[in-house]
């Protein structure tokens, strides 16, 4: 049976359950359903999780592929005392959610941005979304959300603590 | 005018969003819940279908397979005709027909088994072409019908074909839009729970509650009181989420009901594209005469829109073209007729905009043409013939009960992006063929709401507790656009509440009234509407109940500050002493109350009425680049300005503003439904592109507000203007930049040889 780590608790996964997509896994056996699908087809984006620092699909990820890794999804984000992370304040804050099924995929693959470049360009923030589809907002408000977002993390020193690996945001 | 500073949104379902709480459609489990996949055939179009099921039902951990047969109530729905099967009978109209459901005790199990079922039919030639089937040869496709025409809606004024006899200038000129897919990032999704009580509980990915309704009931031949719609987050709709969702829901009840189980049935991405609606494709012939000196005496159209298979809402999304068929332009002369035609195609319907982008396409760019034919400029031959105050429009409607602020609109688009000057150096075809530069400009009026397609009403319930909160609950839907928190803030505003004490109580069709579907741009308009009626009538039995203890006249009572007042200001009550005191005074605090769109009229046979009850006046100006060695175009500036009366929550307005211009821009630059033979060959995410983030530029959105007299709490829309003229500002950006005139929708550029 291997062992998979998901928001910092780890999970012992079925054998049976190994061939299963990250997605469905979360989804079905978990529930955690914050993680969500668009296309099932990797174009989308909507099922964004981060293994071990990088932004995924979630989708196009068996099971059996992130054995033993470490994965952050949604759920995860806010701190244990329900605190939102300045990532979803600034969310929150700049207008930039709709009808909020993209949400979750942008709020990691910004963690994931946010995470190496603490001063991203409007234009370095637009290239790292692009692999994230927005029906909604024209993603202007995405962008100033991450902008504050990065602006946010700087002022409160936030920093360090998402940089070190398999720190505790 | 306002434009779009920073300033902290107000969204009440925000924190759930970001945290990944939301629970849409899918995200609903229930114990014993089976899943349901629908079963197309091959065919586009057939007769003598005949579905063998037996095969699939003996397979593993299947519960059922469903037919039309199986339906006891009625196959056939729709929302204007009840043309279209929730599953095929014996006929095949469309390569998105369903011909049968399969209920298993997991959805691998269901896909699994819907391999397994045999369909045969006769196969017969599918008509594909609108042009051909609107002939009066064609074969028929619609069984019981004379020939394939769904609706025509005429204009009549005046005597255009003399009149054009008589112009200096005519223009004739055909365009052409495409099929175009909603995408939003939500795929259908409906979970149905047949409760003890007997009621099917329904919670569904759809943006009306009350049309999904009339289909569950439909289909299971059970009265509307006997199933309720859950409200639950909305992952897009933009038009989409109506019949074709609707009908997820009801196939979904109709297995739940068939199994007494929960059932839930989730649409892949492929099954989403292949069977939705799209936006109507439409083929625009226009002849516009005018004179010398610029203005337009006379407009000849002929529309058609391909309404693929089914009926859905072509007569009303066509009747819009047909109003709006001059744009905001006051044409004396206008003999249009415009024809909603049945292909074999997947059926079109609603989407964002609603009929009217199409026919902006076409006018805004003849008015560009007009301009040059005159030597005018874009500009100024818009202001000779734009709609002004008190003017009559082509459907002889006054303009004269609210702001004709059209000039205004386009005014501050011009200055703000340097109009002028940026044309006069746009490059006209010369210089750098991979870097061309040109900048255009188009403006329309939108008539607000539902206007003479429907009937327009909505309610509000406010329910404040004895403790000082304050249930609010609207007929009105959540698709993500932000009506809830529009509705909260318009409350807080009439009642001078702390925001804290509102909770939106997500309503159920049993709950609250049928308001309507959230369609039209309506959703604020008529919502708040109805929000600040019941917040009136609150306000008079508060007043009332407490005039003594303030010890003033009832109309003397004031409320502010989250608290009531008499005439003095220490004359004071706090909102929640003054809660305790009704109740002790046993005075429910309770108000019920509708708000009616102002009456419009319609004559069907000359075109002519009131048509709407107020118009949304907007102009957007773009800046583009181009690359005739890779065809490329590329959007560099965007600036918009709407006057929608009123803003209640401006960062969401202008988020609305945002993404109705991506959306456009897709439209225009990027996206088609290919089809072949009536089969879609780009049905999933990886063949049909939608805007990024990289592929649009830095927005400019300038809201103006005239506040409007027609709508009570002074707003009206935004969802569709937003969307609406992207595309022919962008085509006449192309014109400026290249010398070409792109009559077609999406934008092509022919590649020029290195
Ligand atoms: S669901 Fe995984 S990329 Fe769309
Ligand atoms: S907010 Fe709806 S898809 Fe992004």
């Amino acid at each position: 049976m291997g062992e998979i780590i998901i928001n910092r608790r780890r999970y012992q996964v079925a054998k049976a359950d190994e061939e299963m997509s990250l997605l469905r896994y979360l989804r079905a056996r978990l529930g955690l359903t914050g993680t969500k699908n668009g296309c099932e087809e990797g174009v989308c984006g909507a099922c964004t999780v981060i293994v071990d620092g990088a932004p995924r699909r979630s989708c196009r990820l068996k099971v059996e592929a992130v054995l033993g890794r470490e994965i952050l999804t949604i759920e995860g984000v806010e701190a244990e005392d329900g605190r939102l992370h300045p990532i979803q304040e600034a969310f929150v804050e700049a207008g930039a959610i709709q009808c909020g099924f993209c949400t979750p995929g942008m709020i990691l693959t910004s963690y994931a941005l946010l995470s190496k470049n603490l001063n991203p360009t409007r234009e370095a923030i637009r290239k790292a979304l692009s692999g994230n589809l927005c029906r909604c907002t024209g993603y202007q408000q995405i962008v100033d959300a991450v902008e504050l977002a990065a602006r946010k993390m700087r002022d409160t020193g936030f920093v360090a603590r998402t940089l070190s690996k398999g720190d505790t945001v | 005018m306002t434009t779009g500073k920073r300033e902290s949104a107000y969204r009440n379902d925000a924190v759930i969003k970001v945290t990944g709480r939301a629970r849409y459609a899918d995200d609903h489990t229930f114990p014993r819940m089976a899943h349901c996949v629908p079963v197309y055939s091959d065919f586009v179009h057939a007769e003598n279908l005949s579905v063998d099921t037996r095969e699939a039902a003996r397979q593993d951990g299947v519960l059922k397979v469903i037919t039309a047969a199986d339906i006891p109530g009625a196959v056939r729905f729709g929302q204007i005709e009840r043309d279209y099967p929730m599953l095929a009978e014996d006929r095949i109209l469309s390569h998105g027909d369903v011909v049968a459901l399969v209920v298993a005790e997991t959805r691998e199990a269901a896909l699994e088994a819907a391999r397994q079922v045999r369909i045969s039919a006769d196969p017969l030639p599918p008509l594909i072409d609108p042009e051909e089937a609107f002939r009066p040869d064609a074969p028929v496709i619609r069984p019981g019908t004379k020939n394939n025409i769904v609706n025509h809606h005429k204009i009549r004024r005046g005597d255009a074909r003399s009149a054009l006899a008589a112009c200096d200038i005519v223009i004739d000129h055909t365009f052409r839009t495409s099929f175009v897919e909603h995408a939003y990032l939500e795929p259908e999704s409906a979970v149905c729970v047949p409760r003890p009580d007997g009621v099917m509980e329904v919670y569904g990915s759809m943006q009306h509650p009350f049309t999904t309704r009339r289909f569950v009931a439909a289909i299971l031949g059970e009265p509307l009181a006997r199933v309720e719609i859950r409200t639950v987050p909305v992952g897009g709709g933009f038009g989409g989420k109506d019949d074709t969702a609707a009908v997820v829901c009801a196939r979904a009840a109709l297995a739940a009901r068939l199994c007494d189980r929960p059932v839930k049935l989730t649409y892949a991405r492929q099954w989403s594209m292949r069977e939705s609606y799209k936006r109507h494709p439409y083929v625009l012939h226009y002849r516009m005469g005018l004179n010398r000196d610029g203005r337009v005496q006379a407009v000849e159209a002929r529309i058609i829109a391909d309404a693929g298979a089914y009926c859905s809402t072509t007569p009303w999304v066509t009747w819009r073209s047909a109003v709006q068929c001059c744009g905001p332009y006051r044409v004396e002369h206008v003999h249009a007729d415009v024809y909603g035609v049945a292909t074999n195609n997947v059926f079109t319907g609603a989407f964002r905009g609603f009929g009217s982008p199409q026919v902006n396409f076409a006018v805004e760019q003849l008015m560009d043409m007009a301009a040059e034919k005159t030597g005018l400029s874009p500009l100024e031959i818009r202001r000779i013939n734009m709609v002004t105050q008190g003017a009559e429009t082509i459907t002889g409607q006054l303009l004269n009960n609210h702001t004709v602020s059209i000039r205004e609109v386009m005014d501050t688009v011009a200055e703000k992006i340097g109009y002028e000057e940026k044309r006069a150096r746009s490059s006209r075809g010369k210089g750098d063929p991979e870097n061309l530069y040109g900048v255009g400009l188009a403006i329309c009026y939108r008539g607000a709401s539902l206007g003479a397609e429907g009937m327009d009403f909505c309610s509000a319930v406010i329910n404040c507790q004895f403790d000082g909160s304050i249930l609010l609950e609207v007929g009105i839907h959540e698709n993500g656009q932000g009506a809830e928190s529009a509705m909260i803030l318009t409350l807080q505003e009439h009642l001078g509440v702390d925001r804290g004490r509102i909770t939106y109580r997500q309503p159920s069709t049993s709950s609250i009234p049928d308001g309507g579907p959230t369609v039209a741009s309506r959703g604020t308009l008529m919502g708040c509407g109805a929000v600040v009626l019941a917040a009136k009538k609150l306000k008079k039995i508060i007043a009332e109940a407490l005039a003594d203890t303030l010890g003033c006249a009832p109309e003397k009572v004031r409320f502010q500050d989250d608290a009531i007042l008499g005439e003095a200001d220490d004359q004071r009550l706090s909102w929640d002493e003054a809660m305790r005191q009704l109740f002790l005074k046993r005075v429910y605090p309770y108000s019920f109350a509708g708000f009616r769109a102002p009456a419009v009229t319609w004559d069907e046979e000359t075109g002519q009425g009131d048509a709407y009850f107020t118009y949304v006046y907007s102009c957007q100006a773009v800046e583009v680049s181009v690359n005739l060695k890779t065809g490329r175009v590329r959007l560099l500036n965007v600036v918009a300005a709407h006057d929608i009366g009123k803003a209640v929550n401006r960062p969401m307005l202008l988020g609305q503003i945002y993404g109705g211009i991506a959306q456009g821009m897709g439209m225009a630059l990027m996206e088609k439904v290919e089809t072949e033979g009536g089969v879609i060959r780009n049905a999933s995410f990886r063949k049909y592109r939608i805007p990024k983030a990289m592929d649009l530029p830095e927005m400019t959105a300038l809201i103006i507000e005239n506040p409007d007299p027609t709508s009570p709490s002074g707003a009206k829309g935004i969802g569709e203007p937003a969307l609406e003229i992207i595309a022919p500002a962008i085509a006449n950006a192309v014109y400026h930049a290249t010398g070409r005139r792109m009559d077609r929708l999406p934008i092509r550029i022919e590649k020029e040889d290195a």
